[in-house]
């Protein structure tokens, strides 16, 4: 059979128009730091400047907490619910008509291919924001109670591997359950946040309501830890989360919501659809180079169909195309920054230390960027560090299972808790399994599947709160 | 086992024998009556502090009442492996079944209520109608939150109708293994009131009782073990607080932690502790809490995951 080629799919570009360098987001406009400094923010492909933003500092901090005060108490607490509704419904249609553009800026800033942010994330993000705006004035009847009030200033900081979905989940609800936010996005990944200010001002929401604050670790945990923040909402690393819920345990109450790591078990039984199941493999893993909290980096395979599902799984990932982040055809794009790829190689050198089988489909990996080609251990042990740590890349670590009582064993052997994949035919060993995962969400032959209706977040050390539907609600609101 | 600012390993102070000041219960005429011991309650027996401690209880004039046990940092962990053991069992149950035995300890409850009378009057000096008032309400809210059992799932369960061909759908689940401090000031009614939002769900308990009147909890184990309330659902520790505590909030297989009968400067410290693990913790936003006002549903979610089950829908 003749072989057909890939001829290259570049999305443009020419959409997105940078500033050189942007300031923070405080009170309706952008405005100059008062003790922080600039740092550059780059294409993790290729390594390229895209802008210098600020990394704000303690006093930005609290400029930004005030003025969400002040929007809080003066405008946004007395406005009618259905009119904050239509502000968000608002935002809703803006970020739609600038899907393409929010697109392409995503899969620059962040890396991942424009296949995912373009029919994935943005989709997602606008989808939040449309099914939080019609909860707005119907709280009433979400049932907390018959006049659920808001809870104040929330403060927000939220992760890089989905920029503006992140986003989204975390300003969406505190908005439509009546709370001014101050968001803090990752250092890395600040351009679509900003952006998203630029629509807060299409959208002529009042100023104040939403604050944007660009920088790294200490500026989230001066916002984390201000006195006058009364809800913190965390999106990240387990590790941060029990920082924060340690320093959220004295003091003022403030509501904590923690969305944090996950090793999660994807199992797949012998009378699974093996061709569905192995592209559910593909999909829990590899959807944006595993830099997923949720994604299903734990492969329980059972035994009898073991060689069966490697094979065919090897065969599979032979056919990924991993390259340029705006190529249509990409299906794995950039690992986000040096610093997470130096993590996902210390993570599997151990692997490969601790005497599991290493292997990676032929991929040629670009000069320049921050590149990780998929990557599959078998002969994995449940001790070994590369089933035990979230390593957020694409790694999955093989182990296999004769019974569903193992499988459920395994698959609950880990402090975390954030989801899990069942792969089968029959219908009560799904809910079997499922009443039996200890995880937050189980996705039933699929995964990695989200929506705004479905609540998300984990059992155990993955966090506590939910975010998304009716329970999302309550994480902002004082009840 | 990291040092905290807690210092939990030190030997708490023990109440000094008042050496004859606390006159015991004056025995009926012409019988010298059966005194109980109060132990302790561990995977639905009845032990001893493994440390052989046990400190003094007065009523509300000082006068002798029993000897409890002084639970240790041992006991306490071997209650938690005795909740642990439980939570497949309890939390696998039907939650008919789960109501029918909360039910079951009302019913037991409420054959004994001069006995658990006396003893609250005893303990906490209550008058007489008080008291009765106040075990009424215990055994009320056994049954109240007997009845939530088979109706939580559908108050605060979903479907959720998520944009594709699959049936999608969120229940509560219970958290774990939950550890209970008892309020200090309302023996029976109070412990009620924390133990049982806290099971009906399917969650297990490691419950350590009011310090100054552990009593009634204690009596209250004996309905427990014979309501078909599981080994283990329901563990009773007494002793002292600041000491027995500060082992719950850090211990690693304690999923959520009540802190209502903790004093407010330690309550920080215990939280603290509770976030290595990322422990539940539900901390009262109000101190002196009307315990026979109705309860609501708080105590309940506390101690509830929210799980989301994705199904794809297709021929």
């Amino acid at each position: 059979m003749p072989k057909f080629d890939y001829a290259p799919a570049p999305e443009s570009r020419a959409i997105v128009s940078l500033r050189e360098s942007y300031g923070l987001f405080i009170g309706g406009e952008f405005v100059s730091t008062i003790d922080g400094r600039a740092f550059k923010t780059i294409s993790p492909a290729t390594e390229e400047v895209l802008a210098e933003v600020t990394e704000a500092g303690p006093a930005d901090v609290d400029r930004a907490v005030a003025a969400a005060r002040q929007a809080y108490e003066l405008t946004w607490s007395g406005l009618p619910p259905r009119e904050r509704g239509k502000y968000l419904f608002r935002i809703a249609r803006i970020v739609q008509e600038r899907a393409r553009e929010l697109a392409v800026l995503e899969s620059l800033n962040n890396g991942k291919p424009i296949r995912e942010s373009r029919d994935v994330d943005i989709p997602l993000v606008a989808a939040h924001l449309f099914y939080h705006a019609g909860w707005a004035d119907k709280l009433e009847y979400a049932g907390y109670g018959p006049d659920p009030r808001p809870l104040g200033v929330a403060g927000q900081v939220i992760p890089w591997n989905f920029p503006l979905l992140m986003l989204a989940w975390k300003i969406a609800p505190a908005l439509a359950c009546g709370n001014t936010v101050v968001l803090k996005p990752a250092e890395t990944t600040p351009l679509t946040a900003l952006t998203f200010a630029e629509i807060c001002q299409q959208a002529d929401l009042p100023p104040g309501v939403v604050n944007i604050v660009t920088g790294a670790g200490e500026t989230g945990r001066a916002l984390v830890e201000h006195p006058g923040v009364d809800k913190v909402a965390f999106t990240g690393s387990t590790e941060v989360g029990k920082q924060i819920a340690r320093a959220c345990a004295t003091g003022p109450h403030k509501k904590v919501t923690l969305e944090l790591g996950g090793k999660a078990a994807n199992i797949v039984f012998e009378d699974a659809p093996i061709d569905q199941a192995v592209e559910g493999i593909v999909n829990g893993i590899f959807f944006n180079q595993g830099h997923v909290c949720c994604a299903g980096s734990r492969l329980l395979v059972q035994e009898s169909v073991y060689p069966e599902v490697l094979a065919s799984l090897q065969r599979r990932l032979g056919t990924l195309r991993l390259g340029d982040p705006l190529d249509k055809n990409t299906d794995v794009g950039a690992i986000n920054s040096a610093a997470q790829l130096a993590k996902i190689r210390e993570l599997s050198d151990a692997g490969e230390a601790e005497g599991a089988q290493r292997w990676s489909p032929p991929c040629e990996l670009p000069v320049k960027g921050f590149w990780f080609p998929p990557t599959v251990f078998t002969g994995v042990s449940q001790a070994h560090r590369i089933a035990r740590e979230e390593i957020f890349g694409p790694v999955l670590s093989v182990l296999t299972f004769r019974t569903p009582a193992e499988a459920v064993e395994k698959a609950n052997n880990t402090p975390y808790g954030l989801s899990a994949g069942v792969w089968t035919d029959k219908g009560s060993r799904i809910l079997w399994m499922a009443s039996r995962l200890r995880a937050g969400v189980v996705w039933a032959n699929t995964f990695n599947k989200f929506d705004p209706t479905s609540p998300f977040g984990g059992y155990k050390e993955s966090g506590y709160g939910r975010e998304g539907g009716r329970h999302g609600l309550e994480a902002y609101l004082d009840v | 086992m990291s040092d905290t600012a807690l210092s939990p390993g030190d030997e708490p102070p023990v109440t000094p024998r008042k050496g004859g000041t606390a006159r015991p219960p004056v025995d009926p005429p012409g019988r010298i009556a059966v005194r109980k011991t109060y132990k302790l309650y561990i995977g639905g027996v009845f032990p001893r502090s493994e440390s052989g401690r046990s400190y003094e209880v007065t009523d509300h004039q000082g006068g002798f009442l029993a000897n409890a046990a002084l639970a240790s940092r041992k006991d306490a962990r071997d209650a938690v492996s005795a909740a642990r053991k439980a939570f497949a069992g309890w939390s696998g149950a039907t939650a008919y079944n789960r109501g029918q035995v909360l039910y079951r300890v009302a019913e037991l409850l409420e054959g004994r209520r001069a006995q658990f009378a006396a003893e609250v009057r005893a303990a906490e000096g209550l008058g007489a109608r008080q008291a009765e008032a106040v075990v009424d309400a215990a055994i009320d809210r056994w049954v109240w939150y007997a009845g939530w059992a088979d109706k939580i799932a559908q108050v605060r369960g979903a479907a959720n109708p998520v944009a594709g061909p699959y049936f999608n759908f969120s229940l509560p689940e219970p958290t774990g293994v939950v550890a209970v401090i008892a309020p200090d000031s309302a023996s029976l009614l109070g412990f009620v009131s924390v133990v049982a939002p806290a099971i009906v769900t399917g969650n297990t308990v490691v419950a350590l009782a009011s310090e100054r009147y552990p009593l009634p909890a204690v009596s209250l184990t004996e309905v427990l073990a014979t309501s078909d309330v599981p080994g283990g659902v329901v563990n009773v520790l007494t002793g002292r607080t600041a000491e027995i505590a500060p082992w719950l909030a850090s211990h690693m297989d304690v999923n959520a932690i009540d802190l209502t009968g903790a004093p407010p400067a330690l309550a920080d410290d215990l939280a603290v502790a509770a976030a290595e693990n990322l422990k539940r913790v539900f901390r009262p936003r109000y101190h002196d809490q009307d315990w026979i006002q109705s309860p609501g549903l708080d105590r309940m979610l506390a101690y509830l995951e929210t799980k989301t089950v994705w199904h794809p829908a297709g021929t």
